[in-house]
């Protein structure tokens, strides 16, 4: 049944509220489950054997001495996982990325694996198997990538967008363009222009749990997967495609999550496990070390991006233009394309262009990370307008208020924008304490702007009404950070009843329809718009219900306050019928009561904010130390606020990471150098403040309550926050993330000489 | 090569279990106890997912041998509760939404009951660097924070 999806303006009696989540006691016990938590009988520990080189030709790999090895149940290759992908080529990448077909594309590239009856013998079996290689030369650097000359990934990768069709293979493997107006004529008008290349290094997404699950195949062709995954329906149609099977024989359960902010959405050991499994006839459980983690999983792209900005003495934006390098990894990826859509999102402008470009380098193939690609194409835009502000000799703020996109904008990327929350964000930041506090010596204020599209799509939800009148809601969207607390806040409110009444769970595969994967800020968006429709329904049966128990016409039957009330004079006798006393004469009255839904859900409200930063430089050692930090975001409608505030401190907290001190370290000999958290230094309690936040509430016209996704846009602005703010603090413009203590030492001197 | 016998105790019980030479705590608790709310974030002590107490000391699980456990006294987070009753910071923990994914929660909580222990009255400074040693990547620290000294300030009256 279709239901209007227009924002309602209704009164909230529990949405807003802050009850305390459902999860919580199991997970302060430890007795939350997570992807290495769990085992099944007989159950074998897989391992990954790993390339050690970055790029090599795999000419033969010997696995007979490892088969020998006692306790060792199975050993597999590439061979093990024949091409099923059927001319899907993202698919075909995924598979060659799971387990090297020809050739070893990076280092941590997986190239053989093993089942055994415990750890040490499966670590035994790893080294007895021999890889013989033919080292080639590689490249891991973004700009040296799209040299021509170069090592080259692929013979047969021809940049596409670009007509016509080049005649020589390249390492870029797409280009994209957006934008509109004459961007030209558009610099001519201006009277200042800022033109500067910016730099990004690679991070990964730095989730505390590693990968881990536990696979398990039988011989009549179905197999269960236990799994720490962002999207547990999408793991199974890749595991079932790459490994041949029926989709509804493949029964993937996920697990409780430790974080994946993007680093989830993708398969890697799991077909793996699932090859294994099928091939030694029992359960395997395979878990990812954080060495792994690092080297083979995850990361986001390195980025060289040129920034031209151009202004009118009066602050208006005449002209904006970006070009922008993203590394992919080995595979193509739309990471650059992503950059270009969102660079200039923030701003009406009458003349931009935005190019992408996408780089393939012998680096882990790169996955979403949190708002993926907006935050770099941010740190240079917000950096360039920074910068343009202070040479008209206009505040940032105010500048950025002139150019700020409204309601009726044509976005950058193409559409027109609704009602959206840029301005008031930045008219909140100009108002905040925050902007008057005072700064000491060494320190400097910055602040930047960020905007994330947000996602909807394929949803669907059951909600179960108990014998007792309680209520089950099952969701097919993994939580991974609050979503069931907000989701049974949204069932409370629709079914008008108390939220201690609801319980939410995440159903496996084979329990619920088709759900997309908890990403683009989607889960509590998507989710709530389908449990918001399954009640509906569920209202429509206790509805007809009560006109049963009555015998009365349903249309002489109203829900109000999470009862069935019988309207007009005519029935004034008539007490109102609770949930309870609807779920209690179920039996006689048709059965159980439930509501179903299923949609795409359309009309994701963009998301925009605004991070004010103060740091402290210490100029002998180049040392940043955050000391105040203010995220201003619009939520639509916030439906946990603690949770968003949550969701904005977190993201807030990966940025000053990102900025100060995290980056994927290569040596000339194309190894990562840094794969563990002593050497990737991910922010500890001790390098952070207090993350002050302030929600907007700018309701999004496309959902029933407002909603808009929260979880991304976080992310966005701190890299050109804090960069701004350490350029003002040193007087010198900082045009390379991370700024790490050596990078700010360089920058120094270099102004000094 | 073959198994050690250790007799321990893990949460005032004692428990008997025959480890391999090399086996880290951690691997026992987890594989051969069923004891799994300790995590293994990183294997090598950088990130305090693994956190226990042995003989009143803070360390991370993973760093320690089965073997060493022999003759000591283990608390690990589900030792942490009194049966029904969850510990004080437990219940700040949710109160706070000091947790998003969780993952890292049963180390913070075997930290911060380590430091309270130590130093009842913490400062906010004393809180950050006490719990330095455990990584979260959800919650950017401040609702850990927050929840710490509410904590604190409840467990001083009682």
């Amino acid at each position: 049944m279709g239901f209007d999806a227009s924002y309602t303006g209704q009164k909230f009696k529990s949405v807003g509220t802050r009850p305390l989540r459902p999860d919580g006691v199991d997970k302060v016990t430890g007795r939350a489950r997570y992807g290495a938590d769990f085992n099944m009988p007989g159950q074998l520990v897989g391992r990954i054997l790993r390339s050690p080189h970055a790029h090599a030709k795999i000419k033969k790999i010997d696995t007979s001495k490892a088969e020998k090895l006692k306790g060792v149940k199975a050993v597999i290759t590439a061979a093990d996982l024949p091409d099923l992908t059927d001319g899907d080529a993202g698919m075909y990448d995924v598979l060659d990325n799971c387990m090297a077909r020809k050739k070893a594309l990076y280092d941590g590239h997986a190239v053989a694996a093993v089942a055994a009856i415990d750890a040490p013998t499966a670590r035994a079996a790893l080294k007895l198997i021999k890889v013989d290689y033919e080292v080639l030369p590689h490249v891991t650097d973004v700009d040296e990538a799209v040299k021509p000359g170069g090592p080259l990934l692929h013979k047969t990768v021809f940049t596409g967008g670009v007509d016509p069709k080049p005649k020589k293979p390249s390492n870029v493997a797409n280009r994209s363009q957006y934008g509109h107006g004459d961007v030209e004529a558009g610099f001519k008008a201006a009277d200042v222009i800022i033109e500067r290349t910016y730099r990004t290094e690679q991070t990964h997404q730095g989730y505390i749990e590693p990968h881990a699950c536990v696979a398990s195949v039988n011989s009549d062709g179905t197999g269960e997967l236990w799994v720490c995954t962002q999207g547990h329906f999408v793991y199974r149609q890749h595991c079932a495609q790459l490994l041949g099977m029926d989709v509804s024989k493949l029964r993937v359960t996920s697990s409780e999550i430790g974080g994946g902010f993007g680093g989830k959405t993708h398969v890697w050991a799991e077909p793996v496990a699932l090859a294994l499994s099928r091939k030694a006839g029992r359960p395997v459980k395979l878990v990812m070390t954080r060495d792994e983690v690092f080297r083979a999983s995850g990361p986001t792209s390195a980025t060289s991006i040129d920034i031209r900005i151009g202004a009118r003495k009066d602050g208006t934006i005449t002209a904006a233009e970006a070009t922008l390098r993203y590394s992919c990894g080995p595979y193509a990826g739309m990471w650059a394309e992503l950059g270009a859509m969102t660079s200039f999102a923030c701003y009406d402008l009458k003349n931009v262009k935005s190019v992408g470009y996408e780089v393939l380098v012998n680096r882990p193939k790169v996955a979403a990370y949190r708002a993926p690609s907006a935050p770099m194409a941010a740190f240079a835009v917000e950096s360039a307008i920074d910068e343009l502000a202070h040479k008209i000799g206009m505040d940032a703020v105010k500048f950025r208020i002139k150019n700020a996109a409204k309601e009726g904008t044509k976005s950058s990327y193409g559409p027109v924008y609704g009602p959206i929350g840029i301005g008031p964000t930045l008219e909140a930041a100009q108002k905040h304490p925050h902007m008057k506090a005072p700064l000491g010596k060494n320190q400097g204020r910055g602040m930047a702007c960020g905007f994330w599209f947000n996602f909807g799509g394929q949803t669907c939800t059951d909600l179960n009404i108990g014998v007792d009148g309680t209520v089950n809601l099952a969701v097919g969207t993994v939580d991974v950070g609050g979503s069931r607390a907000s989701l049974s806040l949204v069932a409370a409110e629709e079914l008008g009843i108390a939220y201690e009444q609801v319980k939410a769970v995440v159903a496996d595969t084979a329990t619920l329809g088709y759900n997309d994967m908890t990403d683009g800020s989607r889960g509590t968006f998507s989710s709530s718009m389908a449990t918001i429709f399954a009640a509906r329904n569920a209202i429509k049966v206790m509805r007809e219900r009560a006109a049963k128990m009555w015998d009365i016409s349903v249309d002489d039957v109203v829900w109000e306050d999470g009862h069935a009330k019988a309207k007009g004079k005519k029935h004034g006798n008539l007490a109102p019928l609770s949930v309870k006393e609807i779920a209690a004469a179920a039996p006689n009255t048709g059965g159980p009561i439930a509501g179903h839904n299923e949609i795409v859900a359309d009309g994701a409200g963009v998301s925009f904010a605004t991070h004010i930063c103060d740091v402290e430089v210490d100029p002998q050692t180049g040392s940043t130390r955050v000391v105040r930090y203010t995220v201003v975001q619009d939520a639509g409608k916030a439906v946990h606020p603690t949770y968003v505030e949550g969701q904005y401190q977190g993201g807030a907290a990966q940025g000053i990471g990102w900025a100060l001190n995290e980056e994927y370290i290569y040596g000339k000999d194309g190894r990562l150098q840094n794969a563990g958290f002593l050497d990737y230094r991910i922010p500890v309690c001790s390098d952070l403040p207090m993350i002050d936040t302030q929600i907007l509430e700018i309701p999004n016209p496309n959902h029933p309550y407002g909603v808009r996704g929260v979880g991304e846009t976080s992310i966005v602005p701190p890299l050109a926050a804090i960069a701004n703010a350490v350029s003002n603090a040193v007087a010198v413009r900082m045009t390379h993330i991370p700024m790490s203590p050596p990078r700010i030492l360089a920058a120094l001197e270099a102004e000094k000489a | 090569m073959s198994g050690v016998a250790v007799t321990t105790t893990i949460n005032g019980d004692e428990v008997e279990f025959i480890c391999q030479p090399d086996e880290t705590l951690l691997d026992v608790l987890r594989d051969r106890l069923g004891l799994t709310g300790s995590k293994e974030g990183c294997g090598t002590g950088d990130c305090g997912a693994c956190s226990v107490i042995i003989d009143d000391r803070l360390v991370c699980s993973c760093l320690v041998l089965g073997a060493e456990a022999a003759g000591r006294k283990i608390e690990t987070i589900e030792g942490m509760a009194n049966g029904d009753k969850l510990h004080v910071l437990q219940t700040k923990f949710i109160e706070h939404a000091a947790l998003q994914c969780g993952v890292c929660t049963p180390g913070f909580l075997i930290a911060a009951k380590d430091l309270l222990a130590k130093n009842p009255n913490p400062t906010e400074e004393e809180i950050r660097f006490g719990l330095a040693g455990n990584l979260c990547r959800c919650t950017g620290y401040d609702k850990i924070v927050r929840a710490v000294q509410d904590a604190a300030r409840v467990m001083k009256g009682a």
